[in-house]
């Protein structure tokens, strides 16, 4: 056999195992005549059809997978351990970075928890709650826009992608003017969010929904009947109940089979129980079906954003115990978003205990009681968990995050073996996994 | 605090930390209060008294009532009922946890379809109880939740697994395994999933370094997170 490092040969207890890297094919089929042939490809972790750096193994049988495996890990970076050397504030600016598609939601699921244990749940403001919901609202629409775009790219459909992504800019500059970042903004903190809605956000959000409804139609016109879309989306990489139940599938997937379970609904947190939406679901248990779902929670997602307009009333957004509250006001100058310059006069020329207050609370942070608790919200993906650890201290002990892409990679194999490398790549992407939040 | 009052019982309490100095800092450069000798012991939510309160007393009761069809009786299989932050955590003897994760999914009353993985922790100064496993599991049928923990030593670090009834933990234990090193025995391909295959050590036990460089911003050195002055931990 040939010496090259890439394309050598080698005996297992398997029989003789071939590597190739491409090009060499007919000098090793040449060679294997006789002896039995099982093909295992590595496809990714750097594959534009993998839905980030996913590294799927697979064993073919021709174009048909008779084995799927997940490869993860490529873009561990340790955020859970890393936030056990941070204040309780510090961890927001660090689960924000998991999924990096719905970053509210990882601080929001982060959040809940802290407050839950520090038993200011009650005490957070409506305007924050409401601030939360409206900026997850945006988020969820985002994310499934990714989701279609990214879907869409996979199978094909690059007006799907063009579309999606122009609109989720939209969004992304509503989280910019309002946040001052677009992804990744640590915007929501434990007792509340950071800062208060700027002028004239409500109506800058209600023209972008205004677009978006007309935009989503186009969009959902361009799919919904399309032939080859439908092709490649209908009876693939289908799961039924009994295998979400048994693989702990949430999310789309799981109301593709038809069954209503979105914990907005179930077991609601910052007052979802107010307002007025539909659980989608499908029955059909396919990447159509998702698709499908995908496309009505946008819509109904703007039909919360709406409400939450109009129940935004003045008032605070951060709780009024000014032993946890963040004593910064943030403001926005030339330089981005950053403390407010009549703060910084107050306490560096005025009120020396507002000095001491501020550096004590940025500095060492706030306590936290010892215990644990474990909040569960409905992300884009499905049930977005946050197990927090406190040991009493001002520095999370331990934060685990269950997340629902991590979960649901485990149906790769019931979806897409004994189907094509094509419907493969569907059904991944109807699972849409975001790896940031895979591997954390 | 929303906590219930603590109620006095006659438990021994559980030892699950030691800090010292006005801060609890590890670090002895941290605290310059003059308080550097005070020494605050951290110890387990004590347990819990009937009534728990809530659905909890039903979970409670449904769990008596199952778990004699695993041969096995609820005072032998849960060490102790904590109920903290409205939330009920049953401790349980790992022995049991797999007589405990059936009947919390067969048996009629209890229902729990979905196991949300496990999570690990690392209480180094609690002596043979230093790893910690928690399970989350939700009730569709019933909109509950529960939560299971099962604690084991370093030095015998294995807990049965419960892939055979609950699939989805599969990757969890992995994860779990991979970075505290409890080894879930019965799992049918226990193998490292988010660091490399010849990683050593577990990197999220509290022994194992954060790592880190220090680096210079602006003529002054940074020391890496686990290094600087801190006020906890």
């Amino acid at each position: 056999m040939s010496t090259d490092i890439f394309s050598g040969s080698y005996d297992t207890t398997q029989g003789r195992v071939y590597t190739l890297s491409g090009g060499d094919w007919d000098t090793v089929l040449g060679s294997t005549a006789g002896e039995r042939e099982r093909i295992v490809v590595n496809m990714g972790p750097q594959h534009p059809s993998t839905h980030g750096v996913l590294r799927l193994i697979l064993e073919l049988d021709g174009e048909t997978v008779t084995e799927a495996r997940c490869g993860i890990g490529y873009l561990h970076t340790g955020i859970e351990k890393n936030m056990e050397y941070r204040s309780w504030v510090q961890g927001t600016t660090y689960v924000t970075r998991m999924d990096y598609l719905s970053p509210i939601f990882n601080e929001t699921a982060y959040c809940l928890a802290v407050e839950k244990m520090l038993g200011i749940t009650d005490q957070i403001p409506d305007r924050a709650n409401t601030i939360r919901v409206l900026l997850m609202e945006l988020n969820r629409v985002s994310s499934h826009l990714v989701a279609l775009a990214t879907g869409g790219m996979e199978l094909g459909a690059l007006t799907a992608m063009t579309n999606g992504f122009r609109d989720r800019e939209l969004i992304l500059d509503l989280f910019e003017m309002i946040t001052g970042l677009r992804m990744n903004m640590a915007y929501v903190r434990p007792g509340g969010v950071a800062v208060d809605l700027p002028v004239g956000a409500e109506k800058k959000i209600e023209e972008t929904i205004k677009l978006l409804r007309t935009r989503f139609k186009d969009n959902f016109n361009i799919l919904v009947d399309n032939p080859i879309w439908t092709r490649r989306t209908k009876n693939i990489g289908v799961l039924d109940l009994t295998g979400c139940m048994a693989l702990g599938i949430t999310g789309p997937v799981l109301r593709s089979t038809g069954l209503p379970w979105d914990l907005r609904k179930t077991q609601p947190y910052c007052g979802y129980e107010n307002y007025e939406f539909n659980v989608v679901t499908e029955n059909t248990s396919d990447t159509y079906g998702r698709f499908l779902i995908r496309m009505r929670e946008m819509h109904e997602s703007l039909n919360i954003v709406e409400q939450a307009l109009t129940r935004l009333k003045p008032g605070p957004v951060m709780v009024e115990d000014k032993s946890i509250a963040w004593p910064a006001q943030l403001a926005l100058g030339s330089d981005g978003l950053g403390n407010s310059l009549d703060h910084i006069r107050k306490i560096m020329g005025q009120s020396m205990e507002s000095l001491i207050h501020h550096f004590k609370l940025v500095t060492e942070g706030f306590k936290v009681p010892a215990g644990q608790a474990y909040v569960a919200i409905e992300s884009p993906r499905g049930e977005l968990g946050a197990l927090v650890i406190s040991d009493g201290g001002t520095k999370p002990y331990r934060v685990h995050f269950r997340d629902p892409s991590f979960n649901n990679l485990q149906a790769v194999g019931p979806m897409g073996e004994g189907g094509q490398v094509a419907d493969l790549v569907a059904a991944v992407a109807s699972i849409d996994p975001v790896m940031g939040g895979v591997d954390r | 605090m929303s906590d219930k009052e603590i109620i006095t019982t006659n438990e021994t309490p559980i030892l699950k930390d030691v800090v010292k100095g006005a801060f609890g800092s590890s670090t002895s450069a941290g605290d310059t209060s003059g308080f550097g000798g005070l020494v605050t012991t951290i110890q387990a939510t004590p347990s819990a008294q009937r009534p728990y309160g809530s659905y909890f007393d039903e979970i409670a009761d449904a769990l008596e009532k199952a778990l004699p069809s695993q041969k096995v009786t609820f005072e032998q299989a849960i060490e102790r009922v904590v109920v903290q932050v409205d939330q009920l955590t049953l401790m349980v003897k790992k022995e049991y946890l797999k007589a405990v994760a059936r009947v919390l999914r067969d048996d009629p009353a209890l229902r729990f379809e979905m196991c949300m993985g496990v999570a690990g922790a690392h209480w180094p100064k609690e002596k043979n109880r230093e790893l910690h496993a928690i399970y989350p599991f939700v009730s569709i049928t019933n909109n509950r939740r529960v939560m299971i923990e099962v604690i084991t030593s370093e030095t015998d670090p294995h807990i049965p697994s419960i892939t055979d009834i609950y699939p989805s933990n599969n990757w969890h234990e992995r994860e779990t395994y991979d970075f505290f090193g409890i080894i879930f025995d019965g799992h049918p391909s226990l193998t490292r999933i988010e660091m490399p295959d010849d990683w050593v050590g577990y990197p999220q036990r509290k022994d194992y370094p954060l790592g880190g460089i220090p680096v210079e911003y602006k003529g002054a050195v940074i020391p890496p997170p686990d290094e600087r002055r801190s006020y906890s931990g």
